[in-house]
């Protein structure tokens, strides 16, 4: 639009890593795995008055496969456990992941045989949101960290993972 | 209405009704294990009585008194608009109570949940599977031995 009358025929050097994590981190896709009332929270944080499109990451997708940032939004008990796994594991390489609210990051107030307390267990987590539930603005400061931890992500260091393979589950059978 | 149904339960069961209590004006009858599906079935189909709604079915940890287990039941008749309940006590060596699922197809949820969070057995129960505990899991979390966070390595998680 404007840029081509700014620099006219002239060119820009620049590092690989510098255009792909500035283009990674500005335009994040979350995968909004909202399991209890955090997720209510974090609808807030995608409307008009918060606007999470501010900060370019307003394509929720349903979808594992077309998202790069997991927010946990909820209580994560042993038997939802697998499925958050199971949904991580499913979204692309690099991906990053928000721990939102205290029942995510800790158990929370469910001090209790059915919680995982805490889910940095079984998923590796890049932030904590605190707060029970987190305020939106809350939310939009913990992609805010992590569009500065994306930016400062070279290609060189996303570990080469091999594919994973899934395993197939039967759950209609037990 | 609290003399009528005692009357009539007592007469037509009269080894079935153990004590009989009133609080608050909630009238409770602590019936025999053996005679409670019978007791149940007539309670719905007497047409005087009409009991013809299971609202809860649960069980309750006594701890260490005698008959560790309690089932509760209660009933309520909308056409007397009356509610009554219902308990069985079993001992921890012989849990197992005949299942209400012929008379009230909803005991068959709460029956399983009461299985899963106490190990009370249902006899004749057409599905009796955990409710909310993975099938694997071995203990039952709502007696009073069991602590509050679980038992370490009885749940798997995914690997990190």
């Amino acid at each position: 639009m404007g840029l081509e009358s700014a620099f006219g025929q002239s060119f820009i050097t620049t590092t690989i890593d510098a255009v792909v994590s500035w283009a990674r981190k500005n335009s994040l896709w979350p995968m909004p795995l909202g399991i209890s009332c955090c997720a209510i929270e974090m609808m807030a944080a995608a409307d008009p008055r918060f606007d999470i499109a501010r900060f370019g990451s307003e394509v929720m997708r349903f979808t594992p496969r077309q998202c790069d940032l997991l927010i946990v939004a909820g209580t994560v008990t042993y038997k939802m456990a697998k499925v958050v796994r199971k949904i991580y594991d499913q979204m692309p390489e690099p991906k990053w992941v928000i721990s939102m609210g205290a029942c995510a990051s800790s158990g929370g107030m469910f001090r209790s045989y059915s919680v995982v307390q805490g889910i940095d267990q079984f998923v590796p987590v890049d932030v904590y949101v605190a707060g029970c539930p987190p305020r939106p603005e809350n939310l939009l400061n913990a992609i805010i960290e992590i569009q500065k931890k994306v930016g400062k992500t070279s290609v060189l260091d996303l570990p080469d993972q091999p594919l994973i393979e899934l395993p197939v589950l039967n759950e209609r059978t037990n | 209405m609290k003399e009528l149904i005692e009357n009539k339960l007592r007469n037509q069961f009269p080894q079935a009704i153990l004590e009989v209590s009133e609080f608050r004006g909630d009238l409770t009858f602590l019936v025999d294990k053996n005679f409670i599906v019978e007791v149940c079935k007539f309670l719905r189909d007497d047409p005087e009585l009409s009991f013809n709604l299971l609202v809860d079915l649960c069980g309750v940890d006594r701890a260490k008194r005698k008959d560790r287990f309690e089932v509760v039941y209660h009933l309520i008749s909308i056409k007397n608009k009356y509610r009554l309940r219902l308990k069985v006590r079993v001992d921890e060596k012989d849990c197992e109570v005949e299942s209400l699922t012929s008379i009230f197809p909803t005991a068959n949820w709460h029956e399983r949940e009461t299985y899963d969070m106490y190990g009370i057995k249902f006899k004749n129960h057409p599905d009796l599977r955990r409710m909310y505990m993975p099938e694997e899991f071995e203990y039952y979390p709502l007696r009073k031995d069991f602590p509050l966070l679980g038992i370490p390595g009885s749940l798997q998680l995914p690997k990190r």
